[in-house]
């Protein structure tokens, strides 16, 4: 059984027209769109800005109302589920954002911004062992213990990266959505990113959707590549064959966009 | 709720820089700002002084609703040093008993303003919808209002007593800061953070009291300190149309108000009190501005 199962999920936002701000229309940001992810496997989502693939990743973690469609983790339907009986499940599905400057809250300590959700799942935890959790969790993505007392501002973009990973990895959750994080990044910071997601997953088995607008960086780190234009889904295959054979027109666009030495 | 681990600093370390830290330092670099601080600092201690005096009974060293009518309007001298006024009463000991209750206006319509604009605000920026509609049709309807005259037709209906007329300033005054406040709201409730701490699981009120209003803080704060004078010059305006704090008790207003029939001979009533006013009124807009300036958020 898959761990993360979406089947013809619909997330559609009302266009408001007139004085009287009526609802005229619908822009349909994600449209009947349809994977699996199975357990401690990529699945790569591309597409141009705006075609919907963040919409598709807030949306599995309700941060979105959706219009209809199914989301199912492990066996469970979550889309129904009120925030209050979706708290436990939010411990096993995580996220890492896009902007490495806007992610992190200003006025928290590098400690408090990891400990947070330490907080929130497991309230019972001590103080020490919360501490001790995340000087740990800093060291697993590469940065010191002791830098657990300083602010956000003092950290380049790749080291906030790293933080906002430790963030995740705080509750040992099963899933992530890598929401573009590497497309703020210096090239050379990129590669040492995915380098760190791809060991978090060998070493602990969990599963990503890792949104990208680059197939270069995707094809890197996924098994499976959905490839999404305009809400839709327009070709699903596994990593080698939409880089070497890619069927749909738009693929191929995006291709021929990578850039290449040589 | 703070993580802080117990080992040692490396002797190297320096201390965190915090974003308040930061927001002192820049502060504390401009002089002006400087300067307005010390004159607030400046009339606090006069005003708080001159209450506590009050309020114990203890005489001042001039009763300043002592009449002589054998030494009215006297200039500045050495024996009343700011002159007398048409009762021969000392106009200095009766600016240091009004400062009492102008920088009381101040802070507690203040107080009154900022306490319902924060709710208001935050209610109508985190939630939207149809409560935001609601909440700011109601903030543009008293924004309609000349509100000068709503207070004064309040206080001529409610009667002149001072807690009456803060709690009306504070009552009419507190729409700009609710507006603010929901503009901050509307900003960051769309900031990643926030969504971060959404997707981790925390709670609505979480979000707003420890993501959101701390870092709306310095905007907030800012509108609290500029609406301090709003609030004095509205009661130093109501006192000179003999509608604020009743006599014999003096305010800044009101000795201004009680000197205008002799401004020709005595300018002394006029110039010292409205000085004062002018000054308080002018840090308190100056030291707000340069927080204002202090907690601006560099670009990366």
């Amino acid at each position: 059984m898959p761990l993360l199962e979406v089947e013809n999920l619909c997330t559609w936002f009302p266009v408001l027209g007139g004085v009287m701000r009526r609802k005229v229309g619908d822009i349909r940001a994600v449209d009947s769109v349809s994977f699996t992810i199975e357990a401690g496997k990529t699945v790569g989502l591309v597409g141009e800005s705006g075609s919907g693939k963040t919409t598709v990743g807030r949306t599995i973690l309700k941060l979105i109302p959706p219009t209809s469609g199914r989301v199912k983790f492990d066996g469970r339907e979550i889309l129904p589920l009120s925030e209050r009986e979706f708290r436990p499940l939010r411990r096993e599905m995580q996220m890492i954002f896009q902007d490495p400057f806007g992610s992190l809250n200003p006025r928290f300590t590098i400690g408090e911004i990891v400990s947070e959700a330490l907080e929130i799942h497991f309230p019972k935890m001590s103080r020490s062992d919360r501490t001790a959790r995340v000087a740990e969790l800093l060291k697993l993505v590469g940065l010191q213990a002791d830098m657990m007392r300083r602010y956000p501002h003092e950290f380049s973009g790749g080291q906030r990266q790293r933080i906002g990973i430790a963030r995740a990895l705080a509750v040992e959750p099963r899933f992530i959505v890598c929401d573009e994080p590497v497309s703020a990044l210096d090239v050379s910071v990129q590669a040492q990113i995915v380098n760190l997601l791809q060991d978090i997953q060998e070493q602990f088995g969990i599963a990503y959707l890792f949104i990208a607008h680059d197939l270069a960086v995707v094809e890197h780190i996924s098994d499976h590549v959905l490839v999404m234009h305009h809400g839709k889904i327009v070709e699903s295959a596994s990593a080698e064959e939409i880089y070497h054979d890619p069927k749909n027109d738009y693929t191929k666009t995006l291709l021929a966009a990578v850039p290449s030495i040589g | 709720m703070t993580a802080t681990a117990d080992a040692p600093l490396p002797a190297n370390t320096r201390l965190p820089d915090s974003p308040l830290r930061r927001v002192a330092s820049r502060f504390f670099s401009s002089r002006l700002a400087v300067v307005s601080l010390g004159f607030i600092a400046f009339f606090f201690t006069v005003a708080i002084t001159a209450g506590v005096l009050q309020l114990l009974g203890l005489p001042m060293p001039m009763d300043p609703n002592a009449t002589n009518l054998a030494a009215k309007l006297q200039p500045p001298s050495a024996a009343h040093w700011l002159g007398t006024d048409n009762l021969g009463r000392d106009v200095l000991s009766r600016m240091v008993a009004g400062s009492t209750i102008s920088l009381t206006v101040g802070f507690v319509a203040m107080a009154v303003s900022l306490g319902i604009g924060i709710v208001v605000g935050a209610i109508s920026g985190y939630f939207g919808g149809w409560i935001d509609n609601v909440l700011m049709r109601i903030v543009d309807a008293l924004l309609c209002f000349p509100s000068f005259f709503l207070i004064l037709s309040a206080i001529a209906i409610l009667g002149p007593n001072i807690w009456i007329i803060i709690a009306v300033i504070g009552l009419v005054s507190w729409t700009g800061t609710a507006r603010l406040v929901r503009a901050e709201f509307l900003t960051l409730r769309e900031s990643e953070y926030v969504r971060a701490a959404r997707a981790m699981g925390q709670s609505g009120w979480k979000v707003i009291f420890r993501h959101i209003l701390p870092n709306a803080a310095a905007p907030i704060f800012v509108t609290a300190i500029v609406s301090i004078p709003d609030a004095i010059l509205v009661e130093s305006g109501l006192s000179f149309l003999s509608f604020g704090v009743p006599p014999p008790q003096a305010t800044w207003g009101n000795i201004i108000a009680d000197g205008k029939t002799y401004i020709l001979d005595a300018w002394w009533l006029i110039v010292f009190p409205g000085l004062a006013i002018f000054s308080a009124s002018l840090a308190f807009y100056i030291a707000g501005d340069a927080l204002r300036r202090a907690a601006e958020t560099r670009p990366q």
